[in-house]
C-alpha cells in the first residue's frame, strides 16, 4: 500500500534525507499488511504528525528560538504544533533546547520516562547534537542521544527559526511514515508490566522518600 | 595597608591589596564599617598553586565610587579554609558557596556551605589546577535531595567541626518547582516551604545548566575565549563580548578607534532593547496576559532583523573582537536603526495601554517582592532591580566605557523596590536606549573597524577587573594572566547570581504566584548565573 | 417560528403506532442521548478551533492553516492523537479516584448541556426548577477536579484543585444571585418559559440598569466558574505547570480539556438565554415587519450567534487579562461581587414591584 509521507506546501525533493524515509516505508512495505488496518493506520498517522505537542522544556539559549517559533513571526501553531504544554504527561515531543549538564541528565531522563507514549525527541543545537562549542567541558554532556533516543537532529547555534520548523516537519515525516498499529507500538503484555513495575517499587523501597511532586 | 601592616600592595594589572588569611577579617569589618565599602563587587576563587588557594574580592562605596581590589589565600591545600565575610556583604553566601564548589575552600563560619552548582556526591573541585575531568561520570540516579546545610567551625587546634543545620522541618508543606518549570526561566529549581499559598522558606538549586565554561577558559587562547561570552547570557551577547573584549584590550594597553567604540555602544543599546523586550513579553506569559508576549515578540524581531543584517547571528552575535568587531556596520544599517526607533516609540505605548495600565497587572505587581536599597546594594542586585530599588548602580554612569561618557542619558531610578518599579525601569530603559542610539547613530565616525592585532595574544602578568551595564545588571570581567597565551583564571561576574541570591529575602510571605512576579520582574537568565 | 417540537411529536407519534409506548420512549431516549452527545462533542470541536483561531487573531499570528481548509480539521487531528496516547496510571496514586474523576468532570458538564433550550422544542431537560437543576449539575464538577487534584499525589495537583475548590464554590453564588435577579423578574424558573418571556425583548433591555449589572456579574463569575484567565489559576499554566491535571495523560487528559472547552459555551449560553433571549429572534414591540424579518431567521442560529458572540467575548478578555492571585480573587467576590449583586437584586425587587421594567 502506497503511504503518503508529504507534507503541504512542501515539495518532496525540497527534504535533504529522502532515503532514510524511503528505507523506511521500504520495510514498512516489505512486511506486508491488512488493507483495513492498514487505512486506520494512516488515519491515525496523520492524525498524530499533525498534533505533535511540545514539552516546555529549554536549558538555554536554543530555548529563545524555541520560544520565538511558538510567537508571532514564526508561529508553529501553523503545523498543528500548537499547544505546549508543561506538564510532560501531555506532551507528544521533547525538544532537547539547550546544553545538557551531568546535574541535569537525571532529571531530563526522568522528565522523558514521565511522557507518555508515544514520544519523540529532537535534538535542537549543536549543545544537544554533540556538546557543540562545550565538548571539553568537565560537566556537560556530550549529546543528548547518550541518555534519550533521538528522532530528529537540528543542527545551529542556535538553529534558526526556519530550521526547527524544518527539523520539525522532518519528525511529522517520520510520524506519517511510521505505524501505529503494529509498528512503533509494540507494547508490553500486562505480566511484563506488573513485573516492572513491581521490581520498580521494590528498588524504591530501600529510600523512603521520593519526591513527591511528581516533577523531577 | 595602615590598619594591617604584613599586607602587600602589587602594582601589576589593575593593581591588588594582598592580605594575609589571620587578619583578613579584620580588614574586611574595618573596610566594610568604617571605610564604607558597602558593596562586593565580585569574588572570585583562585587556584594559586603553591601559594595556596583563595579569593580576591572586588569591593566599591557607593557613596565615593571608589574600588579596591583584596586578595587572601590559604596554602594548606587539602584543608583550606578562608573566613567567611557573608554577614558583610549578602551577597558573598552564594560567591562563597561557588568558591567552595569550585575550589573546595573552607569558609569558616558560613551557615550553609553546600556546593552550589555541582552534585552533593561530585568528586573533587573542577576549578584546582589538578582536576582529572575522568573522576565524575554522567551520573546514572536522581540527585538525592540533601535539605541538611553543612557549616564548618574551627576549633583551637586548628581542626574543623562540620555541623549540619536542617533546611526544612518534617512537617513543612515543601514543593519543588523546576527545573523543568515554564516560569524559572530555564533550569533553576527552588525548592518552596509553604503555608497555603504563602511562602515561609525558598532554597534556590543552581547548576543545571553549569557549563564550566571559566574551566575551559584557562585551556583556551585568548580569542577563543571571546566564543564563549555569547553563550552566557545569550540575551546580552553583545554586551558580555564587549566586557571581555575591553578587559583583554586593557590589559594589552590598546586602544581601539573611536568607530568601534561607536558600533559597539550602538550594538550593546541593541541588544538592551532586546532583551528588555523579551523581558516584558516572558512577564506578561508569566502572569497569564498572553498577548503582549506575542507583541514583544513581533517587535523584538525587528531588532534581530537589524543585528542579523551586520553580525549574521540572531541570539549569538560573536561581533566583538579584540581590538574591534568582526565586520564592519551594513550600508543599511543607519537607515533601519532610525526606522525602528520610530516603529518602536508608539508601540510602547501600546504595551502600557495593555498591560501597564491594566488594574490586575497593577495590584499583581505594586507593592509585592520589595528589595530595599540597603538590601540591593548588599547582594549586590544591580541592574533594572538595583536601580527599582533606588540605588543608581548603572555601570554605564559609574565607570563610562565605550562612547558613554559622550552621550546624554537619563539613569532610570525608582525607590518602591517592588516588582512594579523593576517593570517599568525596564520599559523606560527602552526610551533611554533608544535615546542613545538616536544621539550616536548620525556621528559615527570614520575609521578602521578593526585595530591592527596579532593572531597570538599574550597578556602581561597581572589581573583585571573590567565591568560593562548589561541588559540585566553589572557584568564584570576579571582576568589573572600570568604571561600566557590563555587566561590563568577568567571569572565572569554573573548578572544572574546576585538577583537570584536576594529570592529568598524578598519572597518570604508573598504568595506562589507572587514567586512567578518576583522571578519574572528580578529578569534573571540562568545560564548566565550558572556559567 | 420554526418549532423542534413538531419533529419530536411527528416522531412520537410514528413509533407509538408500531410499538407500545414505553418502548417508544426508551428508544427515544436513546436516541436523544446519543444525539446529545454527538451535539457535546461537536460544541467541543468547534469551541477548540475557535479558541485556537481566535486567540491566533488576537496574538498576530495565524493559527492552525495546514491540515483542511484554514486548519479547520487540526481538531480532528488531537482527537486521533489523544486517542493513541498512553494512559498513563501512576504509582502511590488512588488509583479508583484518579481514574473517576475525569468522568465525574464530563458528566457534571454533560448534565449542564441537556439543560440548554437550542431552539423552540428542543430542550432536552426542562422542566419548572431547570435554572436550579442547572446550578446543581454545573457544581459537581468542582468535586471531580478536587478529586483529581487529590488522586494524583502531586502537590501542584493539590494546590491546583484547592485553588479551583475555593473559587469555583465562592463564584458559584455570583452566579445565583446574578440569574436570581432575572427569576425576579421572569418569575420561573423554567428555561424554556424564560425564552418565551423574551418575545417582547431580551431581559438585558426588559430589566435594563438591574439586568445589565447582573450580566456583567455573571460573565466574571461566569469566567471564575469554568477557570479560564483571568481565573485560571487551578491550571496556572506558569505556576502549577499543569494544576489538578498535571498527572493526566492521553484521553483522560483530553476529557478535562474537552470538559473545559464545552463548560465556557455553557456558561455563554445559558447567559444568552437568560439575559439576550436565547433563540429567541431580536423583537422590538411595535415594528411588525421588522420583527417579522427577524422571525425568518430560524432560533438555532440566533442561540448559537449570541452564545458564541459570548465565548468571543470570554476569550477576549482570556487572552488580554493577566491572571489574578488567589486572594485578589476571593476579595473580588466576597467583598465586591457578592455585596453588588444583593444590592442588585435589591433595586430589581423594587424595579419589578414598582413595575419600573419594560
Amino acid at each position: 500500500m502506497k503511504r503518503n509521507v508529504n507534507i503541504k506546501s512542501m515539495k518532496y525533493e525540497d527534504f535533504n534525507d529522502n532515503e532514510y524515509i524511503e528505507q523506511m516505508l521500504k520495510e514498512l512495505r516489505d512486511n506486508g499488511t491488512n488493507v483495513i488496518v492498514g487505512c486506520l493506520d494512516s488515519v491515525i498517522e496523520w492524525g498524530r504528525s499533525n498534533s505533535l505537542w511540545p514539552l516546555t522544556f529549554a536549558t538555554s539559549c536554543c530555548g529563545i528560538e524555541f520560544m520565538a517559533i511558538g510567537a508571532a513571526r514564526y508561529d508553529f501553531a501553523r503545523f498543528g504544533f500548537e499547544v505546549a504544554r508543561a506538564s510532560p504527561r501531555q506532551a507528544d515531543f521533547i525538544m532537547v533546547a539547550g546544553t545538557i549538564t551531568y546535574k541535569m541528565a537525571p532529571v531530563l531522563k526522568r522528565l522523558y520516562d514521565q511522557m507518555a507514549d508515544p514520544k519523540y525527541v529532537v535534538a535542537t543545537g549543536g549543545c544537544a547534537i554533540s556538546g557543540g562549542p562545550f565538548k571539553k567541558s568537565y560537566h556537560v554532556v556530550c549529546g543528548v542521544d547518550k541518555i534519550l533516543p533521538v528522532d530528529v537532529y537540528i543542527p545551529g547555534c542556535p538553529p534558526r527559526p526556519e530550521a526547527m520548523l524544518y527539523g520539525l516537519m522532518q519528525l511529522q515525516r517520520k510520524v506519517k511514515a511510521q505505524r501505529f498499529l503494529g509498528g512503533i507500538n509494540k507494547g508490553i503484555s500486562e505480566k511484563e508490566y506488573e513485573r516492572l513495575m513491581t521490581a520498580d517499587i521494590n528498588k524504591e523501597n530501600g529510600k523512603d522518600d521520593y519526591d513527591e511532586s511528581g516533577l523531577a | 595597608m595602615a590598619l594591617e601592616p604584613s599586607s602587600q600592595w602589587s602594582d601589576a594589572g589593575d593593581g591588588m591589596l594582598t592580605v594575609p588569611v589571620q587578619s583578613f577579617r579584620k580588614v574586611a569589618e574595618h573596610l566594610k564599617n568604617d571605610a564604607g565599602f558597602d558593596y562586593l563587587r565580585s569574588l572570585t576563587g583562585v587556584d594559586w598553586g603553591e601559594d595556596g588557594l583563595g579569593c580576591v574580592y572586588h569591593l566599591e562605596n557607593t557613596a565615593t565610587g571608589e574600588n579596591i581590589a583584596l586578595r587572601t589565600s590559604s596554602t594548606a591545600r587539602e584543608n583550606a579554609a578562608l573566613p567567611s565575610v557573608h554577614d558583610l556583604w549578602k551577597g558573598a553566601d552564594l560567591n562563597e558557596r561557588e568558591a567552595y564548589d569550585y575550589l573546595g575552600i573552607k569558609f569558616i563560619g558560613h551557615p550553609d556551605l553546600r556546593r552550589l552548582y555541582l552534585r552533593d556526591d561530585w568528586k573533587g573541585y573542577p576549578l584546582r589546577k589538578d582536576y582529572d575531568p575522568s573522576w565524575n561520570g554522567i551520573p546514572e540516579d536522581n540527585e538525592e535531595t540533601n535539605d541538611d546545610a553543612p557549616s564548618y567551625e574551627v576549633t583551637g587546634d586548628g581542626s574543623f567541626i562540620l555541623k549540619r543545620h536542617p533546611l526544612f522541618e518534617d512537617d513543612e508543606y515543601v514543593i519543588n518547582i523546576g527545573p523543568q518549570h515554564p516560569a524559572t526561566h530555564g533550569v533553576l529549581r527552588f525548592r518552596v516551604s509553604l503555608e497555603g499559598e504563602i511562602i515561609r522558606k525558598l532554597d534556590v538549586h543552581c547548576g543545571y545548566i553549569h557549563r564550566g565554561i571559566e574551566k575551559m577558559c584557562e585551556s583556551m587562547t585568548y580569542p577563543q575565549t571571546l566564543g564563549l561570552t555569547d553563550r552566557l547570557d545569550y540575551l546580552g551577547a553583545m554586551q558580555n563580548r564587549h566586557a571581555l573584549c575591553m578587559c583583554i584590550e586593557k590589559a594589552m594597553g590598546l586602544q581601539v578607534s573611536d568607530r568601534i567604540q561607536y558600533i559597539r555602544t550602538i550594538m550593546d543599546e541593541l541588544q538592551r532593547i532586546d532583551s528588555h523586550l523579551l523581558f516584558a513579553s516572558c512577564l506578561a506569559q508569566d502572569m497569564g496576559a498572553l498577548e503582549v508576549f506575542f507583541l514583544g515578540f513581533r517587535d523584538r524581531e525587528k531588532v534581530l532583523d537589524i543585528l542579523e543584517q551586520t553580525t549574521g547571528g540572531r541570539l549569538i552575535q560573536t561581533y566583538n573582537t579584540i581590538g574591534g568587531v568582526q565586520a564592519d556596520i551594513h550600508p543599511d544599517f543607519v537607515k533601519k536603526t532610525k526606522a525602528f526607533i520610530s516603529y518602536m516609540r508608539p508601540k510602547l505605548e501600546e504595551y502600557h495601554e495593555i498591560f501597564t495600565g491594566n488594574v490586575i497587572a497593577q495590584t499583581r505587581l505594586k507593592g509585592t517582592g520589595v528589595l530595599s536599597r540597603e538590601d540591593a546594594i548588599s547582594f549586590g542586585a544591580t541592574g533594572g532591580t538595583g536601580r527599582a530599588s533606588g540605588w543608581a548602580c548603572d555601570v554605564r554612569k559609574r565607570h563610562p566605557y565605550g562612547v558613554y561618557d559622550k552621550v546624554d542619558f537619563k539613569e532610570i531610578t525608582f525607590t518602591e523596590g517592588d516588582c512594579f518599579a523593576r517593570y517599568m525601569v525596564r520599559m523606560k530603559e527602552i526610551e533611554e536606549s533608544m535615546n542613545i542610539i538616536e544621539q550616536l547613530i548620525d556621528s559615527i565616525p570614520e575609521g578602521e573597524y578593526q585595530m591592527k592585532v596579532r593572531p597570538l595574544i599574550k597578556l602581561p602578568e597581572g589581573s583585571w577587573y573590567s565591568a560593562v551595564e548589561g541588559s540585566r545588571g553589572e557584568f564584570g570581567v576579571y582576568l589573572e594572566s600570568r604571561g600566557d597565551k590563555s587566561p590563568y583564571r577568567l571569572k565572569f561576574r554573573s548578572t544572574g547570581l546576585p538577583l537570584v541570591s536576594c529570592i529568598d529575602t524578598i519572597t518570604r510571605g508573598a504568595k506562589i504566584a507572587d514567586l512567578i512576579a518576583i522571578g519574572g520582574t528580578l529578569d534573571y537568565v540562568v545560564p548566565d548565573i550558572d556559567r | 417560528m420554526f418549532d423542534f417540537g413538531v419533529v419530536t411529536s411527528w416522531i412520537h407519534t410514528q413509533l407509538t403506532s408500531v410499538m407500545p409506548e414505553g418502548l417508544a420512549v426508551f428508544l427515544e431516549c436513546v436516541a436523544i442521548g446519543v444525539c446529545l452527545l454527538l451535539l457535546y462533542v461537536v460544541i467541543a470541536i468547534i469551541m477548540i478551533y475557535m479558541e485556537r483561531k481566535v486567540c491566533a487573531a488576537f496574538q498576530c499570528r495565524l493559527g492552525p492553516q495546514r491540515v483542511g481548509p484554514w486548519g479547520s480539521v487540526q481538531v480532528f487531528c488531537d482527537v486521533f492523537k489523544m486517542l493513541t496516547k498512553e494512559i498513563i496510571i501512576i504509582r502511590h496514586s488512588d488509583k479508583f479516584l484518579y481514574n473517576l474523576a475525569p468522568y465525574i468532570v464530563i458528566l457534571a458538564s454533560v448534565m449542564a448541556f441537556a439543560c440548554i433550550p437550542i431552539n423552540r422544542g428542543m430542550e432536552i431537560l426542562d422542566f419548572n426548577v431547570g435554572i436550579l437543576f442547572f446550578m446543581a449539575a454545573s457544581s459537581i464538577g468542582v468535586v471531580g477536579i478536587l478529586l483529581a487534584g487529590w488522586s494524583s499525589n502531586n502537590k501542584f495537583s493539590l494546590i491546583g484543585a484547592m485553588r479551583s475548590g475555593a473559587q469555583m464554590i465562592s463564584y458559584e453564588l455570583s452566579i445565583g444571585l446574578s440569574i436570581l435577579t432575572i427569576v425576579v423578574l421572569t418569575d420561573t424558573m423554567q428555561f424554556s418559559e424564560i425564552v418565551m418571556r423574551q418575545a417582547d425583548g431580551w431581559f438585558i433591555f426588559k430589566g435594563h440598569i438591574p439586568a445589565v449589572i447582573a450580566f456583567i456579574i455573571y460573565l466574571i463569575a461566569g469566567n471564575a466558574e469554568v477557570n479560564r484567565g483571568p481565573f485560571d489559576l487551578p491550571e496556572a499554566e506558569s505556576e502549577l505547570t499543569a494544576g489538578y491535571h498535571t498527572e493526566y495523560s492521553g484521553m483522560h487528559f483530553g476529557l478535562f480539556y474537552v470538559a473545559e472547552f464545552v463548560n465556557l459555551f455553557i456558561i455563554s449560553s445559558i447567559a444568552a438565554t437568560v439575559f439576550l433571549g436565547g433563540w429567541m429572534p431580536l423583537h422590538i414591540p411595535g415594528l411588525d415587519g421588522f420583527n417579522a424579518v427577524m422571525d425568518a431567521i430560524p432560533g438555532f442560529i440566533w442561540f448559537f450567534a449570541k452564545a458564541l458572540f459570548v465565548v468571543w467575548l470570554l476569550m477576549w478578555i482570556k487572552w488580554t487579562f493577566p491572571r489574578l492571585r488567589i486572594d485578589q480573587i476571593l476579595t473580588l467576590e466576597w467583598k465586591y461581587l457578592v455585596p453588588i449583586g444583593l444590592l442588585n437584586l435589591l433595586l430589581m425587587v423594587v424595579v419589578v414591584v414598582f413595575k419600573l421594567h419594560f
